[in-house]
């Protein structure tokens, strides 16, 4: 049964479900990098996919829909920002508070886009890598945010690595004490990569709302901000594994999806653990080995920074 | 910036009680704008929010026993939290308190075993603190952080409720739904307060905020915890050890989660389902900051928060759509938390602040 | 510009003069557990309280609240409806039955209704719909205009069983060769999930898709893809030419019918299980590229159904694995769809 056709359709669809969840992750590992913890992954993508879907619909283009996607979740994303930079509160109090504000926020405004049809973001053809053989035809079939979100993985690993914001931002996130005596802003610093989390995490909501299901519907990103803070520790803070990570995950789940339609029959709670099951063992794998786990994670992180004179 | 926020060396009394109602006055006028904006009555609509829920015997029995669950999570999480141990995953401990109470209750189905529900909260409480003792076996064995773990297992106990009330304890006569039997009457909590749903669980609440009061302010291990939270390095000087620290936060928790899921199945909701906490475990995690980690704070924060639960789902009779309600609710979260800054620092002009220190 | 003051006042009239219009307007209480604005199940019922307002007008006045599924909500916000003057009450998921029952048995002068459960009481009537009877008929659409189906389903319970089943027999009475697929997601809300898997469906060759699930995702993948899909409720807005026809929920008719017995006060408990003959449960129109002579083989058997003189399960009803489940000629009892746990001759896979 299982032939090259129904391969390649399995890769496709695996790096679509792959796809929102490399921009979400991609945020949230920037955010992290820096030292703080948003759990309100889940709300920023809520309000990307919302303001998505409504330009998408009423411009039908999708630059734009996205940019403003990515606006509307960098700017949920600044409440987490200030109650937490600035007002003190508790990073994993204020992460769920903008998960409810979110959820709500994307509702409210979503009311006069729900029950709506729109045209989505249609694949194009990759030049030279749709001429491959065999594998060409996945790249016929992909549209161009897939790339981007290659692209902005290759991005912020180079310049997480190779610079000096990447070196500030990672010092920030190290040990804020030392950055904020060594003359660096630090909140300024959190801040940005708040506000950078924020926007993938609107990209990737708008993702869905435009490319996916293009369409509206409350709550219809369904736990997948979650899956994203998940994947960030599975790739242990390391943009390319992050890819890597949603791939797996978005193959695993449409493999199971497949693996039904041809006669295989596991019950479908036991393989919803398994994502969250393996990244356990994968934090435990990285962990035991105390200097693997240092050098992978903020030493910061969840930590609270208060400027002293 | 002009202005810069000073710590307090004691919490400001006047902020203590003014903060939090200065933020429940600035999200009534941002709910009176909203629920203006939407072609709703404002003052029906807050009044529906904040004085309707609690106005009866009943409601005022609703607003207890949904307080209930977010003050014993609560305090849990409170303790954990004073020593820097983030057990956030206290909803799926509340699953696995509600599977293991339920388990028993159901296999207990029918025997007239007297008390059942006695051991249906204790099975429940074990069956948290088991759940909570993977995290904290993982941080201090392997070192693995807590926060991932504990979070990550919330889904799967989601799963694992899912997977038991669709297969091994689904009601044998029930059609092929997915949900337990009816419990018999020995396992369902003795009622507290007749013609309502209060059960005798909601006792409690009350010892727990005494007896977290008593470990926080008059034990050794009480300040063991707070010191090994605020200089884990003179903790370790003194000869505290963490491991302890983070075994005792999650087993308390993982406890109080547990019997709270238990007694939620074998109290209001009478069976297993698959869904059985509207959040209960998340909530409790603001309810834990917005109560400052004190034992009083959080049973305060927990009715609060109780309140606009239940006002959430009152306001919709009065055709508020449930985003507008939960678009509120997300609005009053980030104002308490806001304004929980003026409680802990001052805030002061710059120059000021250099002349009075030169 | 007006002044707040006046805003208020004038909101407040409003609120008075559409109180003193009738004389005591009967207040109806609808408990959904999922948003209306999925598209789906509650979307439906909410269809039907609609046509409840509008069939009455200021004689009655509705309110829903969202998003109730199962835990200790659900009894307290039909306790509240109840505590509030409402005088019937409709809890439209299985979640809300034994709270439903509870908060009956103390209020023995209000109306309730639950819509799928199976405890009855004097003032507790519950109500559903023979689904079936359209799945089968959407199934025949299905048999015509394509040779294999691929389903979106949520959970192997009995009602998704009997869906599945008529459907794929509605196929195979007018194509023998028919085969169903099915895909199991465990939720009835995940657009995202909903949409891999009906995609995963299309990239294994099935020609018509179905779903159990309450999002539109489903329609959209066969609209995307060229091919075709029977939608659960009218989504033809998503497919304009993929939507070949859809099942509807018409629950409209029967809650305007429980609404006049309440008002005139013959209102009783009673025990519906209606489908086509009682225009509880219908189909969508056809798509344009439906042939003349598919519709009007599926409108002579919806009216053979709508008349009694056919029922979906009749036997020689045979399952999977060929044991005979119906003996041929006969009808089977209401006991046995109930719990339907069997796939019949067609479906492809075994249960999970």
């Amino acid at each position: 049964m299982i032939d090259t056709a129904l391969v390649l359709a399995i890769l496709v669809s695996a790096l679509r479900t792959a796809t929102p969840l490399i921009f979400a992750a991609l945020g949230e590992l920037v955010v992290e990098k820096s030292g703080c913890v948003n759990l309100g992954v889940e709300g920023m993508m809520l309000v990307g996919a919302v303001a998505g879907f409504a330009i998408g619909l009423t411009t039908g283009n999708f630059a734009l829909a996205f940019l403003v996607g990515a606006l509307a979740g960098a700017a949920l994303s600044l409440v987490y920002g200030v109650l937490v930079l600035f007002l003190m509160v508790n990073q994993y109090a204020a992460g769920l508070a903008l998960t409810i504000l979110g959820g709500g926020a994307s509702a409210f405004w979503g009311q006069r886009w729900q029950g709506q049809n729109m045209r989505g973001l249609q694949p194009v053809e990759m030049p030279g890598l749709s001429q491959l053989p065999v594998v060409g035809s996945v790249f016929t079939r992909l549209d161009i945010m897939v790339y981007v979100a290659l692209a902005a993985a290759a991005l912020i690993a180079w310049a997480l690595l190779r610079t000096r914001l990447g070196l500030v931002l990672r010092a920030v996130g190290e040990n804020h004490d030392s950055a904020h005596a060594l003359g660096f802003s630090v909140i300024r610093v959190r801040f940005a990569a708040i506000a950078f989390g924020g926007a993938m995490a609107g990209i990737g909501g708008a993702y869905l709302s435009c490319v996916i299901t293009p369409l509206w519907i409350e709550g219809m990103t369904a736990g997948r901000g979650w899956i994203a803070v998940a994947l960030v520790v599975f790739a242990t803070w390391k943009p390319g594994r992050v890819v890597l990570g949603a791939w797996l995950f978005g193959l695993v789940s449409v493999m199971q999806i497949h693996g039904q339609g041809l006669g295989l029959a596991v019950p479908s709670h036991i393989l919803a653990m398994l994502p969250y099951l393996v990244t356990i063992l994968v934090l435990v794998l990285i962990s035991r080995d105390a200097t693997r786990i240092r050098l992978a994670a903020p030493g910061s992180l969840g930590k609270a920074f208060r400027p002293t004179a | 910036m002009p202005l810069r926020l000073v710590p307090r060396l004691a919490p400001s009394r006047l902020a203590l009680y003014g903060a939090p109602l200065l933020a429940v006055a600035a999200t009534v006028v941002f709910g009176y704008v909203l629920f203006l904006a939407i072609g709703r009555d404002p003052l029906t609509a807050l009044h529906a929010y904040f004085i309707a829920p609690v106005n009866s015997r009943f409601g005022l029995s609703e607003w207890l026993l949904t307080a209930l669950p977010l003050t014993l999570i609560g305090l849990g999480l409170a303790v954990g939290f004073r020593a820097n141990v983030w057990n956030i995953g206290a909803e799926g401990q509340l699953l696995l308190g509600a599977i293991g109470g339920g388990a028993v209750a159901l296999a207990l189905w029918r025997e007239g075993v007297p008390g059942t529900f006695l051991l249906v909260c204790i099975a429940g409480a074990l069956a948290g603190m088991a759940w909570a003792a993977i995290p904290a076996f993982l941080r201090t064995r392997f070192n693995a952080n807590e926060i991932l773990t504990s979070l990550m297992l919330i889904y799967v106990a989601d799963q694992l409720l899912g997977y038991l009330v669709h297969g091994a304890l689904r009601n044998p006569q029930g059609f092929g739904f997915p949900e337990s039997r009816l419990f018999s009457a020995e396992a369902i909590m003795p009622n507290l307060l007749s013609g309502t749903r209060l059960h005798v669980g909601w006792l409690l609440v009350p010892l727990a905020v005494l007896a977290m009061w008593f470990l926080m302010s008059r034990t050794v291990t009480g300040f063991r915890l707070q010191v090994s939270g605020e200089a884990a390095g003179a903790a370790a000087y003194a000869g505290f050890s963490q491991k302890r620290m983070v075994w005792l936060s999650f087993l308390l928790t993982g406890g109080l989660a547990g019997v709270v899921g238990a007694m939620e199945v074998a109290g209001p909701v009478g069976q297993l389902l698959p869904e059985i906490s509207p959040g209960y475990g998340f909530a409790a995690i603001i309810v834990a900051f917005l109560g400052r980690l004190s034992p009083v704070g959080v049973l305060l924060a927990a009715h609060l928060l109780a309140l606009i639960l239940i006002g959430g789902e009152n306001v919709q009779m009065l055709g508020v759509p449930v985003a507008v309600a939960q678009l509120f609710q997300g609005v009053l979260l980030v104002a308490l938390l806001a304004s929980d800054v003026l409680v802990r620092y001052r805030v002061v002009r710059l120059g000021r602040l250099g002349r009075g220190s030169a | 510009m007006p002044t707040r003051r006046t805003l208020i006042a004038a909101a407040l009239g409003l609120g008075l003069a559409g109180a003193a219009a009738a004389d005591e307007p009967l207040k109806i209480g609808f408990v959904y557990s999922s948003l209306i604005g999925d598209a789906g199940w509650t979307y439906q019922h909410d269809l039907g309280r609609l046509m409840v307002e509008e069939a009455f007008g200021d004689r009655v006045e509705t309110a829903y609240v969202e998003s109730i599924d199962g835990g200790a909500d659900a009894e307290r916000v039909i306790r509240q409806f109840a505590s509030q003057g409402y005088g019937l009450i409709f809890g439209t998921s299985f979640n809300h039955m034994n709270p439903m029952a509870r908060v009956a048995a103390q209020f023995p002068d209000i109306a309730f209704e639950h819509a799928t459960g199976y405890t009855q009481d004097t003032n507790l009537a519950i109500y559903h719909t023979r689904a079936y009877e359209s799945r089968y008929l959407v199934g025949m659409v299905a048999g015509m205009m394509g040779d294999s189906m691929g389903v979106v389903a949520s959970y192997p319970i009995p009602e998704v069983l009997r869906g599945i089943n008529a459907m794929t027999l509605g196929a195979r009475s007018v194509n023998p060769n028919f085969t169903t697929r099915v895909v199991w997601i465990s939720t009835w809300f995940d657009p995202g999930l909903e949409r891999t898997a009906a995609d995963a469906l299309l990239d294994q060759g099935v020609d018509v898709l179905a779903h159990f699930t309450d999002s539109p995702a489903v329609v959209q993948a066969a609209e995307d893809r060229g091919k075709h899909v029977v939608a659960l409720g009218d989504m033809a807005q998503y497919g304009e030419t993929s939507h070949l026809t859809a099942l509807v929920y018409n629950w409209g008719p029967y809650y305007v019918e429980r609404t006049q017995m309440v008002l005139d006060g013959t209102w009783e408990t009673a025990n519906t299980w209606e489908g086509i003959s009682a225009d509880m449960m219908t189909i969508a129109p056809f798509a344009d590229s439906v042939p003349q002579e598919v519709r009007d083989m599926v409108m002579a058997k919806k009216a053979e159904i709508g008349a009694s003189e056919f029922h979906p399960f009749q036997g020689p009803l045979v399952a999977q694995d060929g044991s005979t489940k119906v003996p041929v000629g006969e009808i089977p009892d209401d006991m046995m769809l109930l719990s339907m746990d069997f796939y019949v001759e067609g479906v492809e896979g075994s249960l999970p």
